[in-house]
């Protein structure tokens, strides 16, 4: 099986600042990969890079075959952005938006009306073909900026942060609408900073810390490797939690800060303070968390 | 989410595309864009590209064609309405090129969109060049036409000014899409609107004839694209060609290339991090 993003050793920087740091990123054919990272942990630039819309410093990058920056323009050719900022013409209705992004992808003339149809019926917004944009609701907003990506049949499909600032009924749609891409064979990289939405979506995980893969695989298998089976939560006033972390932490258990609790992890048995915590079995924002720190920066 | 097919990808690859420069389909999607979104504002442009001549000319025509009736030979009125050709190509692509730039790169980001299809920066800034150049090739003959109303004569020659005004028009597209590539805000605009823009729309020939002026302000007309689209448009319009007007068409064309080149290295430091 081959790749339909390989990145090697990826490196930009802007100024003192090195936004991705010899960042390694594979997305074999057909599977979903979910990038996951705080803010400022490299995901939007390493956006940028798959469109040449920013140069790697230093690595070799590869898009659909192509390699990048040189053949970056036959890549996009092949390929569907769903931006994080809504960039839709607002003053164009909704069938409008879709004709002229089936230009810019250079949907044959004959195919293009079919392709409009589609596009309009993946988004269900048939209805609302002649609708302005500005008429439109946030979530409807957000399925045109998805359907639009998808009306040349990309076989490659980018997503950045694709349903941040959504409420729960629009971002059930949207990943509905991911997982069907998925499952009809198209490969996707998806940033997000939702840990659910990685759970429930990708095939692999990636996660980001300053730039780099701190750990890749699929979300099961992450929990399992680094936080074993079994987190325990344990509720208290502030001077009660402080407590417990050290305690824990002398006794090399790892713990996170939940705000409102403290929670070990990896407890194998007895642990300080773990008699009167809740038991729960460990997920991926344990990991998450162990891995990209507790401090914001 | 729906019964259709959302997408079939291909099996096998595709043929390998190969890398071409300034490619068509990426020139006329990003015209295709702009087609469309006319579509919703054209009447605005009209109204304004129309009415803006006709106040010109009258104010200026009528104004001070009563103070001063002939200028090197030409009616008052018939001079300023070639003039006033020139200065609707000026405004009716300068302003474009820097403001709606600013604003799709800044506010809009659609270029952002725009360059995540299968286009490059030279094809986005030569796209919407051309663009802004085939709407200063039509609306730079409204002040001709309307002086026709107040008496100027048509003429054969009238027939090249579309051509004289997409050429012109193209270079200060570039021009305007270079402003909004190198300045940082908005609000900097004004600084090249009242310290570039109005002397070089003054000091061209459209009003007075550079010929009184000192011989400094002479020399300095001739590095001004705009004095050059000035003449071209008078020796159409009252078919007074000579050799001259290579030299004119000339410097239009030295212009626009220089800018084209200098707003599609401008653009790209500005997108392209």
């Amino acid at each position: 099986m081959s790749n339909a993003i390989e990145l090697r050793g990826a490196v930009k920087r802007y100024g003192p600042i090195t936004a991705v740091d010899g960042l390694d990123l594979d997305v074999p054919d057909g599977t979903c990969v979910g990038l996951l990272g705080p803010n400022g942990a490299g995901k939007s630039t390493t956006m940028k890079l798959l469109t040449a819309q920013a140069i790697a410093d230093e690595g070799t990058l590869s898009v659909l075959g192509y390699k990048l920056p040189e053949e970056s323009k036959v890549a996009r050719a092949e390929c569907g952005v769903v931006p994080q900022l809504d960039n839709l013409d607002t003053s164009l209705t909704v069938e409008q938006n879709l004709l002229v992004f089936a230009y810019l992808y250079r949907v044959p003339r004959r195919d293009r009306r079919e392709a409009i149809e589609r596009a309009l019926e993946i988004a269900h917004l048939t209805e609302r073909r002649t609708a302005k944009v500005d008429e439109l609701s946030g979530g409807m907003r957000r399925r045109l900026l998805v359907a639009r990506a998808l009306v040349h049949k990309p076989r490659l499909v980018l997503l950045d942060e694709p349903t941040v600032g959504l409420d729960p009924q629009v971002r059930q749609q949207l990943w509905a609408l991911i997982d069907r891409l998925r499952t009809e064979g198209v490969s996707i990289l998806m940033s997000t900073h939702y840990i659910e939405e990685a759970e429930r979506l990708a095939d692999t995980v990636v996660i980001m810390s300053h730039g780099r893969a701190v750990a890749t695989g699929p979300p099961s298998a992450l929990v399992r490797e680094h936080t074993g089976g079994e987190a325990v939560e344990v509720y208290g006033p502030p001077a009660r939690l402080a407590e417990v972390e050290s305690e824990a932490r002398a006794s090399g258990i790892q713990t996170r800060r939940t705000g409102t609790s403290i929670t070990l992890l990896n407890v194998n048995g007895d642990a300080p303070g773990a008699a009167d915590g809740e038991r729960r079995p460990a997920n991926l924002e344990d990991v998450f968390v162990l891995l990209t720190g507790e401090e914001i920066a | 989410m729906s019964t259709a097919d959302v997408v079939t990808p291909t099996a096998a690859p595709r043929q390998r595309g190969r890398l071409r420069r300034l490619e068509r389909p990426a020139l006329a999607g990003v015209l295709v864009r702009e087609i469309v979104n006319f579509s919703s504002y054209w009447r605005g442009t009209t109204f304004s590209s129309t009415v803006e001549p006709t106040i010109y000319l009258v104010a200026f025509g009528f104004g001070f064609g009563s103070l001063v009736s002939q200028v090197n030979g030409f009616r008052y009125v018939e001079f300023v309405a070639t003039g006033t050709v020139a200065t609707a190509v000026l405004f009716s692509s300068v302003f474009p090129g820097m403001f709606s730039t600013f604003v799709k790169y800044q506010f809009q980001r659609t270029y952002d969109a725009i360059l995540a299809a299968p286009v490059d920066t030279e094809e986005l800034v030569t796209g919407e060049a051309l663009w802004i150049a085939m709407r200063a090739g039509v609306y730079g003959n409204a002040p001709m036409l309307v002086a026709i109303i107040f008496g100027l004569d048509p003429s054969w020659g009238m027939l090249v000014v579309p051509l004289i005004c997409f050429t012109a028009g193209y270079g200060w597209a570039c021009f305007g899409i270079s402003i909004a590539a190198f300045l940082k805000s908005i609000e900097n605009f004004s600084y090249v609107t009242s310290a570039v823009i109005t002397p070089l729309f003054l000091v061209a020939g459209t009003f007075f004839p550079i010929d009184q002026l000192p011989e400094w302000a002479q020399v300095a007309a001739n590095l001004n694209p705009l004095y050059h689209t000035v003449q071209l448009v008078r020796d159409a319009v009252f078919v007074n060609w000579s050799v001259d007007d290579l030299g004119h068409f000339g410097a239009i064309v030295a212009f626009g290339l220089l800018a084209w080149r200098v707003a599609i290295f401008g653009m790209q430091r500005k997108l392209i991090d």
